[in-house]
């Protein structure tokens, strides 16, 4: 439609080879540490190829023998999933009848707005009481005490997505219902909530990303394998005696495949919850 | 079905929310309060009360409005880089050329990026002996010598802004990028009809387009720069010379390392109110815009 | 009769069935070590295995973080019911940790032959206020690493006895182009800046604190940073030292980038491993230098101890768990990244072997040992001065105004 001279293609494309190489640069270069052989790392000029591949890192993390560097790190990978599920579960569960129940009666959204505010306080503001809390009900250390942690982030960004998506699924098919007879919950169980299923399904996975993302209190509540998760386990990794930076890099490689499938596989809806979200939040 | 049932229903299907909300929100915040009015450690001594003694301290003492200008410095120049890559990179993102659906899925790659992991791989980018970022600049001829990014005081502020930015303009430009395909084509065709220049047709075409989402993006993001604390932690720990501790770090270090809950707590407190006023004024710019639209 | 009789067997057996079965319940130990210097993870984790192997009963989980991370995990997990049972600290924390009630106190338990065996220097590790919280463990000092081919290279036929031999030394490897920066602290932000700065503070004669007041600001404290700062703005060190932890150190040592280091122990065996290194078998290593008039030679107390944290429910297996690790057996089969405590193990073969060059090193370095200033408030007091390192070296304090600063800001 846009009539387009050859100059501008030109500055295009160029351009959009210039946001690749910018985007991609620093992801490449992580995956070619984690399998260039250490001494390819540690060469002056470096080498930004490896001389012969070198998987032995990825051996050396998945390999779950018993004390050992791989079972630290696939014990915390298995606690990253676990408390990021739990929590995710448990932001849901509470968000979908808070954000139906905003969507549908306006006048009690001021206390949505209230919940959705906490969101920019930050964690600093909350750590010290929780994390004696949490000591006094023995859930320090614990993935469960982590979870409901976490729901001081997941709970108030997953309701407000959510809240967002059924304001779009129009109120007259349930009012609609509701005249011929249905129930509360038959109209929610059979009508509003499958039409909200894809907005579940996107705030879930966002509460999900949100959680495998999460650092400051994982640090702080954790302290052993029992309940540490990846991000801890990766930063502990970065700053104690390793003097390969190709087994820092695996571990960010590995830790970073889940969320950046979901990313790339989901990414319309992502995109499109956040979008709506934002747009009539 | 009368109103009181409504609202008593609706609140009968928030309580959960405002009950998990109370547990781990509301409470920690009350008791936040508590103590900063306290002496009290982290371990052991549950404190007495002190007055605002904290705060005076706190308030008086050059740490903190040092950590102020820092944390100010890192959010308005991370957001401001972020909210203009992120705009350029869309308008890229809408024009066609080949392989643009590639390059559009490329750009949630780096926001799926675990922030831990971000700045792990960055700190090994700027890794002055064997730092790919140094590797490269010598090798292209545009640095003489090896350069300590993360060592000296007037870089390594930048190299924390660079990688964070890195991490977060990309989401931005797929926010700007759904907004401005929400442009509506006969629009942007009767602007070209029109003689509207390439300026211009920003300006008064795609902008009102873009004003909404990118305002949105900007308060959560510059909220989330204010509260920084993974990458800075992973990358400088505050270093070197404190010239990259921002408040988040500090209050760590007063809270947790020093174990002086109290004074953490007021520290903390200082902060939420900093971010609390931002927002506030956030929430009247988009006021604002929302009536202009 | 019959039957009541038959009822209190019944009885007697189950209770004695409940009692065998408390003995026999595996009791699990959680164990935090670091990840950093002195003895690897592979080292702890097979010493930890030889005790699990002679109790059975119980079980030992071991947890690494970096050093960094060390103190401030063991204080948070303090709170938390199943925290750690035995942790390791540093020599600058139980006066912290026995102030706050963090760690039991085991003087009572140490038996004479420890009190005759083990190193005095060593017991200073875990004391405070007359009491002992722990067994000591590692055993170390920074010590001076040189790079044989490189000082052959140069012309030098002895390593430097004085802080400012190495200066001249350094400066005539980087006139005659051998390398640019000939030497490598670790002087990032962190504790580990403070342990060069302590043995330069030892070097000078200085002191920390007098009668509980900073007493840095001026004298040796002051030179040390002085020399500092020198070294570094001459050039004479490698730049990157203000963002370098000892790993780093150890790289580029080991790479061959380096002809001085300041180094732990730990680095001597790594750095002659031809499999880590390219440097091995040129590795020298003498005690840190001294100051002409004032020192022979010079050094900081970096040692570290095992204790048993006050919330532990197994204090009894936690100690015997602690007396493995430190005892001759262990430590003299793992002498190649950290040096034992007692005395006798210096003329053990299976210790000197190999590494005599080290262990003469250390005979000397170890008696010289200085330590860091003993106090509650430690961690703010090095927060301080961690700061004023850093900036004098960038210049944007003078020496003197920096120290100050610290002396204000250090809570003392």
């Amino acid at each position: 439609m846009e009539r387009q001279g050859p100059l501008f293609s030109l500055f295009v494309h160029a351009s959009a080879l210039l946001l690749a190489v910018v985007i991609l640069a620093p992801l490449v270069w992580l995956f070619v540490m984690s399998i260039s052989p250490a001494a390819d790392l540690s060469a002056k000029p470096l080498k930004w190829w490896p001389s012969d591949i070198d998987l032995s890192r990825y051996r050396t993390l998945l390999s779950a023998i018993e004390n050992s560097t791989g079972a630290a790190f696939i014990a915390s990978l298995f606690n990253s999933l676990k408390v990021a599920g739990m929590a995710t579960l448990a932001a849901i569960v509470v968000a979908v009848p808070a954000a139906w129940a905003v969507s549908r009666t306006p006048a009690v959204s001021w206390s949505l707005y209230t919940v959705i505010a906490t969101y920019m306080l930050p964690p600093v503001a909350l750590a010290v009481p929780l994390y004696m809390g949490l000591a006094y009900f023995g859930l320090l250390n614990s993935v469960f005490g982590l979870a409901l942690v976490y729901l001081t982030i997941l709970a108030p960004f997953t309701t407000w997505l959510l809240k967002a998506g059924f304001d779009s699924i129009p109120r007259e098919i349930e009012s609609a219902a509701m005249i011929d007879g249905a129930r509360l919950d038959q109209i929610l169980r059979l009508l509003t909530l499958p039409l909200a299923a894809p907005v579940m399904a996107t705030s879930a996975l966002f509460a999900f990303l949100l959680a495998w993302d999460e650092f400051f209190y994982a640090l702080l509540f954790t302290s052993d394998l029992r309940a540490k998760t990846l991000t801890v386990t990766i930063a502990d990794l970065a700053g104690g005696r390793v003097s390969d930076y190709g087994l820092i890099a695996t571990a960010g490689v590995l830790a970073a495949l889940p969320p950046v499938l979901i990313g790339l596989v989901m990414q319309r809806a992502l995109i499109s919850g956040l979008t709506s979200g934002g747009v009539k939040g | 079905m009368s109103g009181t049932w409504i609202s008593t229903r609706a609140w009968l299907l928030m309580l959960p929310l405002l009950a998990v909300m109370i547990a781990v929100i509301g409470w920690p915040l009350v008791d936040t309060v508590r103590l900063s009015f306290t002496d009290a450690k982290l371990v052991g001594t549950e404190g007495s009360f002190v007055g605002t003694e904290n705060f005076t301290r706190m308030l008086t003492g050059s740490n903190f409005w040092r950590a102020l200008v820092i944390t100010t410095l890192f959010a308005i120049v991370s957001v401001a880089a972020e909210m203009v890559l992120g705009v350029l990179a869309a308008l890229l993102l809408n024009q066609q050329f080949r392989g643009r659906t590639a390059l559009r899925a490329l750009m949630i790659l780096p926001w799926a990026l675990p922030t831990v992991v971000n700045a792990t791989l960055w700190r090994l980018i700027y890794n002055p002996e064997y730092g790919s970022l140094n590797a490269a600049l010598t090798q292209l001829g545009l640095l003489d010598s090896y350069r300590s990014w993360l060592g000296e005081p007037g870089s390594a502020l930048i190299a924390l802004i660079v990688a964070d930015c890195w991490k977060n303009f990309p989401l931005v430009a797929l926010i700007a990028l759904a907004a401005l395909q929400a442009v509506p084509r006969d629009i942007t065709a009767a602007s070209l009809v029109d003689g509207a220049g390439p300026f211009n047709r920003f300006r008064f075409v795609s902008m009102p387009y873009l004003a909404g989402p990118l305002l949105v993006a900007l308060v959560l993001r510059t909220i989330e720069a204010f509260k920084v604390f993974d990458i800075i932690w992973v990358m400088t720990r505050g270093g070197p010379a404190n010239s990259t501790r921002t408040l988040s770090i500090l209050v760590y270090q007063e809270a947790f390392s020093f174990q002086r809950a109290g004074s953490g707590a007021s520290l903390a407190l200082i902060v939420t109110l900093l971010v609390t006023l931002l927002a506030v004024a956030y929430a009247a710019l988009l006021r604002k815009a929302a009536g202009a639209a | 009769m019959l039957k009541s009789t038959r009822n209190a067997l019944i009885g007697a057996t189950l209770i004695g069935v409940a009692f065998t079965g408390h003995a026999h319940a595996e009791t699990t130990l959680n164990a935090l070590f670091m990840a950093q210097a002195a003895y690897s993870e592979a080292d702890v984790r097979a010493m930890t295995e030889a005790f699990t192997k002679a109790n059975p009963d119980v079980k030992v989980n071991l947890e690494f973080v970096p050093y960094e991370g060390l103190h401030d995990k063991t204080v948070l997990a303090q709170g938390s019911g199943g925290g750690y049972d035995v942790v390791l600290f540093d020599v600058i924390w139980p006066a912290e940790y026995a102030t706050n009630k963090m760690l039991v106190d085991v003087t009572d338990r140490i038996t004479d032959e420890m009190k005759k065996g083990i190193l005095p220097g060593a017991w200073t590790t875990v004391e405070y206020d007359g009491k002992r919280y722990g067994m000591p463990w590692i055993l170390d000092t920074k010590y001076l690493f040189y790079n044989k081919e490189i000082l052959e290279k140069a012309g030098i036929k002895e390593p430097p006895k004085t802080w400012d031999e190495l200066a001249e030394q350094a400066k005539t490897i980087k006139d005659k182009g051998l390398l640019e920066n000939p030497i490598a602290w670790s002087w990032s932000q962190a504790e580990a800046a403070i342990c060069d700065y302590t043995t330069l503070v030892s070097a000078y004669g200085g002191k920390f604190l007098d009668a509980g007041k900073p007493a840095f600001t001026a004298g040796g404290g002051l030179d040390a940073l002085n020399y500092m700062v020198s070294s570094y703005t001459s050039g004479l060190t490698n730049p990157n030292s203000k963002e370098f932890l000892e790993e780093d150190v150890r790289k580029v040592f080991q790479n061959g980038e380096a002809a001085f280091a300041l180094n732990w122990t730990y680095m001597y065996n790594l750095a002659n491993d031809p499999k880590e290194s390219k440097v091995a078998g040129k590795v020298g290593v003498v005690p840190a230098p001294g100051v002409a008039g004032k020192s022979e030679v010079s050094a900081v107390n970096g040692s570290m101890g095992l204790g048993i944290t006050t919330t532990s429910k197994h204090p009894e297996e936690a100690w015997k768990y602690i007396v493995h690790m430190t005892s001759q057996e262990t430590q003299n089969g793992y002498a190649k990244l950290s040096l034992p405590i007692w005395a006798s193990s210096y003329d053990d073969p299976r210790v000197t072997k190999g590494q005599e060059e080290l262990i003469a090193a250390a005979k000397r370095g170890l008696a010289a040992m200085y330590p860091r200033p003993t106090t509650p408030k430690y961690q703010e007091l090095s927060t301080a001065l961690q700061q004023a390192i850093q900036e004098a070296l960038l210049g944007q304090t003078s020496p003197e105004d920096a120290l100050k600063t610290a002396a204000e800001n250090s809570g003392l």
